[in-house]
């Protein structure tokens, strides 16, 4: 069986991004915004969007 | 307030007996208030509209759990000390539980904004409920701002040294001072997390008091153009 500890799982995951560098930003005119937290605001709209589109489960019978 | 040295406090009609007389004390006041605005079945209440149907519904909820999670996670980190947060891995992990309890819950306000912004939620006597959210979010931008500030790292040392001119150019940092770690520690600990959870309670009273806000009316279905201002018909006055 397969077993990793936590501190392993957790360098894994680390190695994914690098961190350790200086920041990516985008640059748009007066506007200045990391790229970070523009896959924030895009993850921000696909959730808004999957919200509205996405049924919602319903109990059959319950009209209320 | 009166005092009775025959009343029997364990009799379950001594209040609605007491009330006649009393009724002019701000108790009775308060309570009867208090009874009007919030019966307990809509205090709390077994069932919804059926238009709450609808995942858009749920960020409302969300918010208010993970501000339950960052005022957990803080408790115990102030109870532990930075000692304990800075050093142990458990300290770390709570740490990054505040930190990305905090990210969520701005997540789920800001699409929680967004779908009341649409629905103009503040239809049917709900301006107070839309302020009090906004209100909410403002002091809870201060509160994460703070809490950058307090992180003990270069990164807050970086930000309070790019934010203090900011601030200063407001006039606030005559006695908001974001280089005076003490003070932004009391703010983020004390402050604004009471600001903000009262906030928070009383933006969620005033859900339960006037309702969730119900959808625009379908003008396909109707054959008519929906009036804001007449969609309150879920409303008693």
């Amino acid at each position: 069986m397969l077993y990793i500890d936590l501190m392993t799982l957790t360098t894994l995951l680390g190695a994914l991004v690098n961190l350790g560098g200086s920041g990516n930003y985008i640059h748009w005119g007066f506007i200045q915004l990391s790229v970070a937290n523009f896959v924030v605001i895009l993850l921000m709209i696909l959730v808004f969007i999957l919200a509205i589109v996405l049924p919602f489960p319903r109990r059959p019978g319950r009209d209320q | 307030m009166t005092t009775d040295t025959t009343a029997d406090t364990t009799d379950t009609t001594a209040t609605s007996v007491s009330d006649g007389e009393d009724a002019h004390q701000w108790t009775a006041r308060v309570r009867h208030a208090a009874e009007s605005a919030f019966p307990p079945d809509r205090l709390l209440p077994d069932r919804q509209p059926a238009y709450l149907t609808s995942w858009v519904y749920v960020f409302g909820i969300l918010t208010v759990t993970t501000l339950a999670w960052v005022i957990v996670t803080g408790c115990i980190l102030a109870l532990m000390g930075p000692n304990w947060w800075h050093v142990s891995t458990t300290g770390h992990f709570v740490n990054s539980l505040h930190l990305w309890s905090v990210e969520a819950f701005f997540f789920f306000m800001v699409i929680h904004l967004w779908a009341k912004f649409f629905m103009a939620a503040w239809r049917g006597k709900r301006r107070l409920t839309w302020v009090t959210g906004v209100v909410s979010f403002v002091v809870s931008i201060a509160a994460a701002f703070t809490g950058y500030l307090t992180q003990q790292n270069f990164d807050s040392q970086w930000i309070s040294t790019q934010a203090k001119d900011g601030i200063n150019a407001t006039g606030a940092g005559a006695f908001w001072n974001v280089l005076n770690f003490g003070q932004m520690l009391m703010w983020h600990i004390v402050l604004l997390p009471i600001g903000v959870v009262i906030i928070a309670a009383f933006h969620v009273l005033l859900v339960r008091r006037r309702g969730i806000v119900p959808p625009f009316a379908d003008s396909r279905r109707h054959g008519a153009e929906p009036s804001p201002t007449a969609d309150d018909r879920d409303e008693p006055a």
